[in-house]
Order: structure tokens, then sequence, then C-alpha cells
């Protein structure tokens, strides 16, 4: 008997055709137009010079976008250390099933509902120190707290006010990838007499991977691109404790006009965000490899 | 059409390296299909994920020169600053040491 080998129809590439030409018109040309701005000194639409990798040695040789970049690496490296093992600790102690699970669901997501300019006005009334709560209360407690004057309470924050806002994302992610193990494995482990810690760290760690992943990436994105709640909560000050990427980038583009600089600062801002994602779900596409090649002793 | 948008012919080289790249990693995998293989980068890689890191390595050892360009001057005391195509034939090695070793 020989074997034979089905040919493989590459006609069905065709297919994704229609959904590659909208991206090209909503993601790729406007892409290669910032690389080709980034190479220009635009004065006016009729005069324009071309200057080579001039903005690119501007852009990364400002001391203020180093200072953005550090400010924006240690604002993302935060929010994911506290986000996500406190996201997963908020899954693990909600009711899994009952009218319970279904308003706890709906309280915890509520904050996902609030526009993000919203939060940002919410806190700024909620730290004032003379009518807002927790401004007024740390008063009280003799804290010298104003997110306005020191930078260090503007960091923080604007990192709690992050933290309030989207840790409810990774809870429910974590919840939903909960949900979805099999009963059989709770059995298995009592039978075992496996502890609390060995079934966390055993069973829900290693199902819950795929969704974590999307929350770790999910989280990192968006904290590494955030711009309206600090804009509205402190402006990016005191001085600049608060200017992240983003922000730095829109007083370049928008408020200066400076389309070159603003352009050569995009393509390098999208470059880090390719590595970072790159990197991170490399690392975690290996740690499952590892698991399960590691699997039962 | 080219001039309303203000493209620039080193742009348009660009990106047509870009495309001609594409095409034909395209025609090399119908030719002979890339198998996954470790090399010296740390994960199992095909050669379209070899053409990524080394194309991603490529840009961030240009930019890197370019940001560092001023300190070489001064360093080696040159009187102008080094050409970006010292970082250009230095990121091109990389990409191709990637592709073939990586």
């Amino acid at each position: 008997m020989s074997v034979t080998t089905k040919p493989v129809n590459q006609k069905a590439w065709f297919l994704i055709l229609p959904v590659f030409i909208c991206v090209a018109f909503s993601a790729i040309l406007p892409l290669m137009t910032v690389v080709n701005y980034s190479v220009q000194d635009i004065i006016s639409p009729e005069r324009r010079v071309f200057v080579g990798t001039e903005w690119f040695a501007a852009v990364m040789r400002d001391e203020d976008l180093h200072a953005a970049l550090w400010n924006q690496l240690k604002f993302s490296g935060a929010v994911l250390l506290v986000e996500i093992p406190l996201g997963i600790a908020l899954a693990l102690s909600m009711p899994a099933a009952g009218w319970k699970a279904s308003a706890t669901l709906v309280i915890v997501a509520l904050s996902l509902l609030i526009p993000w300019n919203v939060v940002g006005t919410i806190w700024q009334i909620f730290g004032r120190a003379d009518i807002g709560l927790m401004g007024a209360t740390l008063q009280r407690l003799g804290i010298e707290y104003s997110y306005t004057g020191d930078a260090l309470h503007a960091w923080l924050t604007v990192l709690l006010m992050d933290i309030w806002h989207w840790t409810p994302l990774v809870a429910l992610l974590a919840y939903a990838g909960l949900r979805s193990i099999p009963d059989a494995y709770y059995h298995a482990a009592r039978i075992d007499g496996a502890s609390k810690f060995a079934v966390f760290r055993y069973i829900q760690l290693p199902k819950m991977r795929g969704v974590l992943m999307i929350a770790v990436l999910l989280r990192f994105m968006d904290s590494f691109m955030i711009y309206t709640e600090p804009f509205v909560l402190t402006g990016g000050g005191p001085g600049n404790a608060t200017t992240f990427l983003s922000q730095y980038l829109t007083q370049k583009a928008v408020g200066q006009f400076d389309l070159g600089p603003a352009a050569a600062f995009s393509l390098i801002y999208f470059l880090i965000i390719l590595l970072f994602c790159f990197v991170l779900y490399n690392w975690m596409q290996r740690l499952g490899q590892t698991e399960k090649e590691g699997g039962h002793d | 059409m080219f001039e309303w948008m203000a493209w620039t012919t080193p742009v348009a080289i660009f990106f047509t390296c870009i495309v001609l790249m594409l095409a034909g990693m395209t025609v090399w995998e119908l030719k002979s299909p890339t198998t996954m293989r470790k090399g010296f980068l740390p994960m199992a890689t095909t050669r379209g994920d070899r053409l990524f890191i080394g194309l991603l390595g490529a840009a961030y050892i240009n930019l890197a020169f370019v940001g560092m360009a001023g300190w070489i001057t001064e360093w080696l005391s040159l009187e102008q600053e080094p050409s970006i195509w010292i970082s250009f034939v230095v990121s091109m090695v990389w990409l191709v040491w990637t592709l073939r070793k990586g």
C-alpha cells in the first residue's frame, strides 16, 4: 500500500484578501506614512526637506524622552506586579455559582464601564485634601498627601487609579479561566489529599495560563499607552513626574506640531511595544511548554 | 498620488525591500516548507520567526547607533559623526546571521 499525501491547496489564502485590504488601509498604509514623515522636515505642504535620520538622532538623545521612558517602564512594571496577583486573588475569592456569582461579577466589572476621562475626574476629586474622601482621610491621619504638589504622591495616585480601574479586567479573565477547569481535577486533588496551595499551584495556575497571558499582554500594552487618566488627573506633573510616553508624544505632535520628531518617536515607541510583546508572548509560551513536558513526576 | 502623500525615494526603497523579502519568503516556503529548529536563539524558531527577530534586531541596532553616534564621535574624537552606513552593514550581517544560525 502506498502512502499518498494529500495535496495542499494554497488557494484558501485568497480568502483573507478582503481582510488584508481593510488592514492595509487602516494600519499598514498609515504606518508607512509615519515612516515617510519621520525622515522629512515638513514646514508646509509645499516645502519639505529630506533630513535622513536626523529626527531619530534628536529623539534618541532627548533627555526628556529618557525620563518619560524610564517613568513608563517603572509604571508598567508596577501595574503588572500589582494587578496580576491581585486579580488572581480576587478571582479565587469570588463565589463559583448562584446569584452571588452574578452579583459579584456585575459589581467587580463596574469600574470597567467608566470612561477614561471620567476615571481621571473621579480620582481628581477623590484625592483632594479639602473635599475628597481619600485626600481628606489621609490628611486627618497626619499624612501630608498632595497629588498636585508631591511627585511621589502623584505617581502613586496614578498607579492606584490604574489598579482600581483595571484589576477587575484581570479578575474577570482569571475567573473565566478558573470556571473552565473541570471538576474532575478537584476531585483527583481531594483524593490525593492536596493542600489548597498545591491545588492552586498545580491545577489552577497552569489552567489559567492562557487567560493570564492575555491579561498580561493587555495590561502591559494598555498601561504602556496610558494617556487620558494621568492627563486629566495631573496633566503630567508635578514637573514631569507623571509624564508617560503618550503624553510626551502628544506634547510634541499636537502641542508643538513637530511632525517629523513625533513620527520618529512613534516608530521608536512602536518598536519598544513590539519587542516587549514578542518577548512576553514567547516567554509565556515557553513556560507552558516546560510545564507540559515536566507534567507528572 | 505619490506627490500628494509626500513619498520619498529612500522610504520607497525601504518598503520595496520589505515587500520583496515577504514575497521571497512566501515562494521559499512553498518550494520547501520550514521546520522548527533550535539555534543560538533561546527558543526553537521557524524561518519566518527568524526573519522577524532579525528585522527587529536590525531596527534596534540602527537606532542604538544613531542614538550613540554623538558619544562615539566624542570618544574617538572624530571630526564628524560616523556614517549610518556602518550600522546598516552591521544590522544586515546580524539579519543574515540570525536567519542562518538563529
